[in-house]
């Protein structure tokens, strides 16, 4: 039987592995850059800098211009802003939310989760580009419509994940004592419950992230996301689709962006790192 | 097949069909919170009020709008769609053949997709640890890290402008042999392959390695059976239920594929066809494009739950 | 080559989840001869179950073989090649699984993987090998041996399924079986039909045997030799006459010290007339439909009536499914009964938990079997403990951090074990800190629900030890609910005997040589006993078998 041991290291009683902390160094830049992108962008994404459209790589315009000559670096760091952002407000709203009813409807059984549960299955029953798609041409697109499409979209993912880690730990003879001592439902969820399952719900976190940011990056590519002039990754890719043919630096950037994150933020949630704790005999 | 089976299958399609109802409320109050009035709309800018209330009185927009999901309901049972707003067409004339071309699409992207993604799959688990299991397993992570339209423009970039194979674009009506037919459907199915087969593989190594690590494979293993008996008797069986299920969510992706897919190709299907009406504003034709997809949708969900109930060896 | 069994100087290393290899088996050494049956004993952890497997050249996940030398028929296991072990794996050597239920593939007919063997090795056309798999099932007494071979594992009792897998295993004609304690899951009653039934098969041909057990009075039944294991090591070998009466190693003694029957505490008869503390008049509770008169469907609890006096015990013991479980979570109001009254101290008690009062839940505590999932892994020993000192006491900070190490002393734990979680604990130090937080809400009655069936022999005589103590230092009852009557007889003043539901009859400790209620009768002496002709010698009514067996 094969030895897999991807080399890990340990610090602090936990162990890291190579792949885990390079994954983790790539979210922490574009998060950086999302935060500090309009004081480090060397134009302003409106500007025309560049006599000649989809120009290629050189000194002064490092990732090339886009389709009518602008700085795509700036353009790229400005994206960063809009996709990390829109993205990480709509799971913080989606998980928050399924997380708090799922652990709700676990707990309290009977009714409300019956209720509960057959509303957010018949919410996944409407495919997620789809319900992106009706919303958009019922109210339009703007930032907070959409975080808010995104996150009513992931919300019953997250109640689903949750409840089904919540129904397994409500089983334990621990729940039960914690019952008879009479304590609240408040107490049964933050302080039994959630210790249990916050590192599942975490990595759940990081991949519903991941499928919101797919699914913005989705939609402003059909043209229903962000709206000109403001510009996200998906954004980017769509308005220099032009470029493809010649294979510009200004179709193939921001793909590449949308993919380090992604990627990352996948690799990161399977090469957590894990606390050490052997039982030592 | 038992009673007991028979009772769960049927609770299944109730529950499919009670989800239907509600999906198609949230369709069309959806649909229905367009800002702006639809008669002035239809009628352009220069309309008289009279006539866009004559308009709205017509169209039976100033009924509640439970009253008029209703009437929509019953039109849709008689096989009504409606009329489109944009070209006055019946909706399901507008959708008819554009059906075709997007249920041939997922046809043959699943006729592709599912043997290769199982065969991926069992044999990834079969070889756990090996450097094929790793490379299958970081290649399936990859293509679903990425947004579809990537793989898309990435094949694109291979197979038209590199290697100058396949057309970029598709029209069905070009098609003259079967060459032809392979490079018009062959970028649009590579793409969904690619797209779909990933979450396929990786749920379907997932269930064959958890069915592996069962006390009963590891006595077919002291038994002295083979590595290829001990999955193909006994791991395989008992993982069809979650495979099937993983089958069938895959394959719910392709709705969200198809959409991304038959727009950069401008491939003539039903989801090119609801983007247009999304610009257009086009209220019956989303309606009912939006209601083919959920239906599609939840016949595969359903279906997937139906067929993992009848292979749990316990109902038998 | 004189011995079947040739083990020289093993050694096995594990990976742990962290990454560290620690070495489980260090260095052991054992020989069988033909048809001879050779027992490992030993606790949980000890490695026996390891050692077992490797004479058939495997290891768990996780596990590998380092060193020494494994002879199994003349062939060196250790050695051999994956395709080479397979070649002698359900042919030489055979193997009966702990759990059958788990290790029967459920999508398959039992007929199916009984005759898998004479596939796989080409042993005998298929024909023949479900002829010989029916005189098998014959010969191990299994009911309806012509239709049992068509049916689905979950069709079929566990005490079958486990006689089944003997069957399994007999199919390749082994010179070497191996049984991974195949009636720990098992009630008494059911596991002396298997016990019976393997040996009289093992006898008839002339089989070796490994026969991997905690339980010593089993063992002594039907092992000609016993192999004593602790940590990984063989503590010590000898005849089964051997062992069991002249031992020489401590932790055997140990082993064989918690058979012995302790010197109970007697209770004073002058407050006989003690006020009863609970009682408890025509309960009845269970599952499923609610009928016309109000009682459910299926009743797990039927009619039940007893007292428990203060200061004082009462056991309740009978099989699995007698309805003992369902009893303890109705008094405690987890299961709120269908009819009749609890009356606790001397006030009716609502039947839901909920609707109790908080003095009321805290009187009443009740402790579960698996202190795995009775304390909150992501929780440290301190706050568990804590947290009644908190809830029902409103004790502060630092009167709950000194209230913790007096529990922690109480229960006999080192005070340096708050940090730690229940997952770094030891199984005996689960159910001392599952105890402790018992005592933390300071009760007069303490439900034990099979506290110390999870536990090894040992571990579990230390805990009924502490259990006396305490009793005697803050006047606490318990009632104790176990499978188990030894340890029932340790500790209880009354005993109540359970079956389907009902309650068959209630003795002493004293007059447990002499039930009256032919149940009990069958069960007390299903129990095994150290005496190694006990079986052989067991006659059983076979009417009474056929009545109460579970078969």
């Amino acid at each position: 039987m094969a030895r897999v041991a991807a080399s890990r290291r340990s610090l602090l009683g936990h162990s890291y592995n190579l792949v885990g902390v390079v994954a983790a160094l790539v979210i922490v830049a574009w998060t950086l850059i999302a935060i500090f992108a309009p004081y480090i962008i060397p134009h302003s994404i409106g500007d025309i800098v560049d006599d000649d459209y989809f120009g290629p790589m050189r000194q002064g315009l490092w990732l090339g211009s886009d389709y009518l000559g602008r700085d795509m670096l700036s353009r790229v760091l400005m994206g960063a802003r809009y996709t990390v952002g829109i993205s990480l407000a709509a799971v913080s709203i989606a998980c928050f939310s399924g997380v708090v009813l799922g652990m709700i409807a676990a707990v309290a059984g009977g009714w409300l989760d019956t209720c509960l549960s057959r509303f957010m299955d018949a919410m996944t029953s409407i495919p997620s580009k789809l319900f992106g798609l009706v919303v958009v041409a019922a109210v339009g697109s703007s930032i907070p419509v959409l975080i808010l499409t995104l996150a009513v979209i992931y919300i019953p993912g997250a109640y689903r994940f949750t409840r089904a880690l919540a129904v397994n730990i409500n089983t334990m003879d621990f729940m039960t004592v914690a019952r008879v001592r009479g304590e609240s439902t408040v107490y049964l969820i933050g302080s039994e419950i959630l210790p249990n399952i916050i590192r599942p719900v975490l990595a759940d976190f990081g991949l519903r992230f991941v499928f919101i940011v797919l699914l913005l990056s989705g939609l402003s590519f059909l043209g229903l996301g962000l709206q000109p002039p403001l510009a996200d990754w998906g954004a980017l890719v769509r308005e220099n689709i032009g470029g493809l043919p010649f294979a510009a630096p200004a179709v193939i950037v921001p793909s590449l962006a949308i993919a380090s994150l992604t990627i990352s933020v996948n690799l990161l949630i399977d090469n957590l790192p894990q606390k050490i704790r052997d039982r030592n005999p | 097949m038992t009673s007991g089976v028979l009772n769960l299958v049927l609770k299944r399609l109730a529950i499919a069909v009670v989800t239907l109802l509600i999906v198609l409320f949230a369709v069309f109050f959806a649909t229905n919170m367009l800002p702006g009035d639809t008669a002035s709309m239809l009628l352009g800018q220069a309309a008289t009020p009279e006539a866009v209330a004559g308009l709205r009185e017509a169209m039976h927009l100033n009924d509640p709008a439970i009253l008029r999901f209703l009437r929509w309901l019953l039109g849709l049972l008689h096989g009504d769609l409606g009329t489109s707003y944009a070209n006055e067409m019946p909706v399901a004339a507008l959708i008819g053949g554009r059906f075709v071309n997007t249920m041939e699409l997922a046809g043959i992207t699943t006729l592709l997709s599912v043997p290769l993604a199982l065969t991926l799959g069992i044999t990834a688990a079969m070889l756990r640890g090996s450097l094929y299991d790793r490379t299958v397993t970081v290649l399936s992570i990859g293509v679903i890290s990425v947004p579809e339209f990537m793989v898309a423009t990435l094949a694109v970039l291979l197979f038209a402008v590199y290697l100058r194979w396949l057309p970029a674009l598709s029209s069905v009506n070009e098609a003259h042999s079967l060459t032809d037919l392979v490079r018009i459907y062959a970028m649009p199915v590579i793409t969904l392959t690619f797209v779909i087969s990933a979450q396929m593989i990786r749920m379907t190594r997932a269930a064959v390695i958890e069915t592996l690590a069962t006390p009963y494979v590891e006595m077919a293993l002291l038994k002295g059976a083979s590595r290829g008996r001990m999955v193909l008797r006994h791991a395989l069986p008992n993982a069809l239920g979650p495979i099937v299920n993983a089958v069938a969510l895959s394959l719910s992706y392709l709705v969200g594929g198809v959409i991304i897919v038959e727009t950069i190709f401008n491939y003539p299907g039903i989801a090119k066809l609801m983007v247009d009406a999304v610009a257009t504003r086009d209220l019956p034709l989303i309606q009912s494009c939006a209601m083919i997809f959920c239906l599609g949708y939840l016949v595969l969900i359903t279906a997937a739950d139906i067929i993992a109930i009848m292979s749990n060896p316990r109902l038998r | 080559m004189t011995n079947l069994v040739e083990v020289r100087n093993l050694r096995i290393e594990a990976t742990t989840d962290a990454g560290r290899v620690v070495e489980i088996i260090k260095g052991v050494s054992l020989d069988i001869a033909d048809g001879e049956i050779v027992a490992l004993i030993g606790e949980s952890g000890s490695g026996k179950t390891t050692v077992a497997l490797s004479l058939m050249g495997h290891t768990r996940p996780g596990c590998r073989i380092t060193g020494g030398v494994i002879n199994v028929n003349g062939k060196n296991m250790a050695a051999l090649s994956e395709k080479q072990r397979a070649r002698f794996r359900g042919t030489a050597i055979a193997y009966v699984p702990q759990s059958a239920a788990a290790s029967f593939n459920p999508s398959s007919t039992i007929m199916e993987q009984v005759i898998e063997v004479t596939r796989i090795h080409r042993l005998m056309p298929p024909e023949q090998a479900r002829k010989r798999a029916v005189e098998l099932f014959r010969a191990l007494s299994l009911p309806d041996p012509e239709g049992i071979g068509a049916r689905y594992p979950h069709q079929v009792s566990g005490g079958q399924l486990q006689r089944l897998s003997a069957a399994m295993a007999l199919i390749g004609d082994p010179k070497l079986m191996i049984f991974d304690e195949p009636t720990t899951a098992l009630d008494v009653t059911t596991q002396i039909d298997v016990l019976k039934a393997f040996k009289s098969v093992m006898r008839a041909g002339g089989i070796a045997g490994v026969y991997v057990s905690h339980d010593l009075a089993v063992v002594a039944q039907i092992a000609d030799r016993i192999v004593v294991l602790k940590g990984g090591e063989v503590q010590e070998t000898g005849t089964t006459a051997q062992i069991l009466s002249a031992a020489q190693h401590p932790y055997t003694r140990e082993l064989l010290a918690a058979f012995e029957p302790r010197p109970r505490q007697v209770h004073a008869d002058a407050d006989a007339g003690a006020k009863p503390l609970l009682r408890i008049d025509n309960v009845t509770a269970g599952y499923g439909a609610v009928r016309d008169d109000g009682l459910p469907l299926i009743r797990a609890v039927d009619c039940i009536n007893l007292v428990v006096e203060k200061g004082r015990n009462l056991g309740i013991i009978g099989e699995s499914g007698c309805g003992k479980s369902t009893l303890a979570r109705v008094i405690a109001g987890i299961h709120p009964a269908a009819a009749g009254d609890i009356i606790f101290d001397g006030k009716e008690l609502q039947r839901a938990a909920g609707k109790r009062s908080q003095d009321q839940l805290r009187e009443m505590q009740i402790v579960f079997q698996y202190a795995d999932t009775a304390l909150n892994p992501a929780k440290p020993v301190e706050d568990i403990i804590a947290r009644p000192l908190a809830f029902y006491h409103r004790l502060d900070r630092q009167a709950r951090s000194k209230r913790v190490d007096e529990l922690l002393d109480m229960v006999r734990l080192p005070r340096a074990l708050r940090y730690r979680r229940p997952s770094e604990l030891s199984g005996g130090q689960k159910q001392r800190v599952n105890f402790a937080r018992a005592l933390a809400a300071g009760p007069k009655l303490i439900i034990c629900d099979e506290i110390t069936s999870a536990l090894d022999t040992v571990v579990a005589a230390a805990v009924i030890e502490l259990l006396k103590e305490l009793q005697r230092e803050l006047g606490l009852s318990y009632i104790f609910i176990s499978h188990d009557l030894s340890v029932v007889e340790a500790i209880c003043d009354e005993i109540m005997v359970m079956y389907n539901g009902e309650r068959v009859e209630q003795i002493t400790p004293d007059k447990l040589k002499a039930p009256t209620h032919p149940y009990s009768k069958l069960l007390f002496s299903s129990v095994p006993k150290l005496d190694p002709t006990w079986l052989d010698g067991l006659v059983r009514d076979p009417e009474l078998v056929s009545q109460y067996g579970h078969r």
